[in-house]
């Protein structure tokens, strides 16, 4: 008899969820002006989880107002104060983690393993770090007493609902700016626990506002007159959008946005840990994060033997029901989603390179891609110089550093890479020469709050995390110009 | 990738004799050694940490409470050993829950040389294995010739498995072939007075060697991987991380860094080697993250105790009573599993 797991299925039980979820504006849930519901399904069996509400425009201005009116009152307390607020949050996150790890895997699809594991420590991590530095703000580099901006309008994406919720509100309220946030169209639901979580921190009326929505909802907060900074994480396609409909005005943006990110294996790597970390890289959260490692790019002369360990290494994925406590790889996010993934891979294989992928059985109901690598993938493939943003590997060879440098920039992104070696020089030389906001070296996909992250190019503007992610909420602290500056010297490189 | 051959079969001979420019002198195996792809610590305890994460319930749990039961060395290695303790822990061995008779036995008794002949006459032919520690375990700070004494007495008492040391100081002082003539020397001395060194069978007419690193001594991840080379090249059937006796034990990520190493080894040549964690595995919980390590690096093929065992002597109760728990719905405790 072989070793076969048992299922282990985490208990759904700890997550109550009502039929339908109104807008949270003003510290109270309140139905939408327009009356229209939406519902969010369950990607892994297309099961309807709720319904919520669609926002539309009277719905931005009333949140904005709110947000408003809460701000003159937020600004005006000492930091201390509101570091009690961010603290009791990341407590209560913390102490509801559970329920908040199994709702954000039924309604993202992502494996219970990394919403337990990753997702949720991070995103109490995230608002201890902010809490902390809410009363420290004179000496955050920024000049003395520095100012919040007003009103940000924040829009995060599906992938990771939650921890994007966390990188957006955490620094914004901890430098005293209140915000409306818009969730994901397709993952409302762990905002709009948040927003309970907000009442019973007994967080001030108004400081965080929750619209629904789909695009249209985004849109319409992007474009609102009262609102003083912009702050979006998704598409490079939709972030060019949000950057012309604030051209022209006094708002501040920052954006994070898509990534085609090179994962450099030397021939002096630690190939077994390599090995896991081009796993970790690339199929971490079915490969729907930005700065997955989705071009694998490795010396030519221990291709052969990485490669043969990867498909090994691919062989025990164990894809499926997203609850099971033992899935690494779980669903794609939406229909919408795996018809793209599945419109690329086709293109991949049309385009002449050999697709792999391991024998695995996917469910019948809901939305599956099987992990898939590409080798013989050249620059001129659509699958290396499109974001797939899915399972999906394309694996590149190169002879020499030089040539490794040049090909991993040769992208118009420049979110994030990894460099695999075990020489300190030639780690540290790439790191220099390589033109993406965050650079792994024998990890990948490690996140931390005191670490900046953010892009050059495509990949959009300003930094998330860190002292760095304070910038953004505070007046005088990172204008255009010094953001065009910095680029200026980028080039020069 | 070569046709499967177990390391103490006849035909893993060849097998090495294949690889015999790497170890040709010392020049040649420093070089072979030195070149093997570096250990990200980091890297490694974090692979190790996630499958430390996997949930092995119900029919999953019952099989790997079997399973690991008959991988176990049942171990008894202290200087106030007597034939009395040790008959004991033979009693145990072969009825490990007198409440239930369906427990598996364990694998093997693994004693000092000077008990091999009592624990041989307490199991009988029972098929529970006899091993030995030997070569002045477990600091091997002795001359080459009275490590081969110390094994050739424990193979003549009838020890059906030789648990070598290696000579840490050598390894660490980068003399590796004094190390892998050592082994090579070793292996021979497991051989019983006329047989032959490549016995066919598991008990056969030589001893199987098992080579324990003391991982806990060699320190870095690095020198564990070089050790597990230079062991099998030198053929041992065993790689074992530890004696026990030191402050660092078998640890989950060394344990999967050597799996790592016997696979690597068995794609290149086909020969099987077994591995054995020693020390510090205490609980169910424990020893279920080790087969899961097992069957996730190397599969199903070395899910048996000819190629997988546990040097322990506490995790024997502990997996008897997790056993009882499962098969009646409640813990009993302590008190219904039996201390030998």
């Amino acid at each position: 008899m072989a070793f076969a797991y048992a299922p282990a299925p985490e208990s759904r039980a700890v997550v109550d969820l009502a039929p339908s979820y109104g807008l949270f504006i003003d510290g109270e849930f309140a139905e939408g002006a327009g009356g229209e519901l939406r519902k969010t399904v369950s990607p892994a069996t297309e099961e309807v989880l709720a319904e919520y509400t669609q926002a539309t425009a009277d719905d931005v201005d009333r949140a904005v107002r709110a947000a408003r009116k809460a701000f003159g009152t937020w600004s005006a307390l000492p930091g201390a104060e509101r570091a009690k607020y961010l603290f009791r949050i990341a407590r209560i996150i913390q102490e509801r983690s559970r329920e908040l790890a199994v709702l954000e895997t039924l309604d993202n699809g992502k494996p219970i393993r990394e919403s337990r594991d990753a997702d949720l420590p991070l995103v109490a991590a995230h608002f201890f770090y902010y809490a902390g530095w809410a009363d420290k703000l004179d000496h955050a580099g920024y000049g003395a007493d520095p100012r919040p901006l007003g009103v940000a309008g924040q829009v995060i994406p599906w992938n990771f609902p939650l921890l994007m919720l966390a990188w957006k509100i955490a620094p914004a309220l901890a430098t005293g700016n209140t915000v409306v946030l818009k969730p994901a169209e397709t993952t409302p639901l762990s905002a709009l626990f948040f927003a309970d979580i907000c009442r019973q921190a007994g967080l001030p009326k108004g400081v965080v506002n929750i619209l629904t929505g789909d695009g249209t909802t985004g849109a319409a907060l992007v474009a609102h007159p009262d609102v003083n900074k912009i702050a979006f994480t998704g598409s490079t396609e939709v972030g060019k959008a949000i950057a012309r409909t604030v051209a022209g005005t006094d708002k501040r943006v920052t954006l994070e946005l898509g990534g085609k990110a090179a994962n450099i294996v030397y021939d002096d790597a630690p190939l077994d840990q390599a090995v896991e970390g081009i796993v970790n890289g690339i199929f971490f959260n079915q490969g729907h994060v930005c700065c997955a490692g989705s071009r694998l790019l490795v010396q030519e002369s221990v291709a052969e033997e990485l490669l043969a360990s990867l498909k090994r290494r691919m062989g025990t994925l164990r894809v499926g029901d997203p609850l099971d406590k033992n899935t690494d790889i779980g669903a794609v996010n939406s229909a919408e989603q795996l018809a793209r993934i599945t419109a690329l891979a086709d293109a991949g294989e049309a385009e002449g390179a050999e697709r792999w992928a391991p024998a695995c059985e996917l469910p019948t109901t809901g939305y599956w891609f099987a992990p898939t690598l590409f080798t013989g993938v050249t620059q001129a493939h659509r699958i290396a110089r499109e974001e797939i943003f899915g399972p999906v590997l394309s694996v590149l060879t190169f002879r020499t550093p030089a040539e490794a440098v040049e090909k991993a920039n040769n992208t118009p992104y420049g979110l994030s890479a990894g460099i695999w070696t075990e020489k300190g020089s030639r780690m540290l030389w790439t790191a220099s020469k390589l033109r993406a906001g965050i650079v792994w070296s024998n990890t990948f996909n490690k996140f931390d709050p005191a670490s900046p992250f953010g892009g050059y190019k495509e990949s959009g503007y300003g930094r998330e995390g860190g002292r760095h992610g304070l910038a953004a909420y505070l007046a005088g602290a990172e204008g255009p110009t010094s953001e065009r500056g910095a680029r200026d010297g980028e080039r020069d490189r | 990738m070569p046709i499967t051959v177990p390391a103490y079969g006849k035909e893993a001979a060849g097998r090495l004799a294949s690889m015999a420019d790497m170890t040709a002198d010392d020049g040649a195996l420093r070089r072979f050694l030195h070149g093997l792809p570096g250990v990200d610590a980091v890297g490694l305890q974090a692979r190790a940490a996630t499958l430390g994460t996997r949930s092995i319930k119900t029919t999953a749990k019952a099989y790997a409470i079997d399973l690991a039961i008959s991988m176990i060395d049942l171990t008894t290695l202290e200087g106030a050993d007597t034939p009395g303790k040790v008959r004991a822990l033979c009693a145990k061995a072969l009825l490990p829950d007198p409440t239930d008779r369906t427990a598996p036995r364990v694998a093997a008794v693994c004693v000092y040389p000077d008990m091999v002949a009592t624990a041989k006459e307490a199991l009988g032919g029972s098929g529970i294995q006899v091993a030995s520690v030997a070569t002045a375990f477990p600091a091997g700070r002795v001359a080459l010739p009275v490590k081969l004494a110390d094994t050739r007495d424990a193979v003549a008492a009838g020890a059906d498995e030789i648990d070598m040391v290696i000579d840490r100081g050598a390894f660490l002082s980068g003399r590796y072939m004094a190390v892998f003539e050592e082994i090579k020397a070793v292996k021979e001395a497991c051989v019983r007075a006329g047989g032959t060194s490549q016995s066919e069978t598991g008990g056969g007419s030589a001893a199987h060697l098992k080579v324990i690193f003391e991982t806990g001594e060699l320190q870095t991840y690095d020198n564990v991987r070089r050790a597990s080379w230079l062991a099998m090249l030198a053929g041992a059937d065993f790689i074992k991380t530890s004696t026990g006796k030191v402050a660092v034990n078998a640890t989950p990520p060394v344990t999967l860094l050597m799996l790592e190493a016997v696979r690597d080894f068995h794609e290149s040549t086909g020969v099987q080697v077994g591995v054995k964690p020693a020390g510090g595995i205490r609980t169910t919980k424990d020893a279920v993250k080790y087969l899961v390590m097992v069957n996730e690096t190397l599969g199903e093929r070395w899910l048996t105790a000819d190629w997988f065992r546990f040097g322990a002597s506490s995790l024997l109760n502990d997996l008897l009573m997790q056993r009882q728990k499962l098969s009646t719905g409640r813990y009993s405790g302590p008190d219904y599993v039996t201390v030998d």
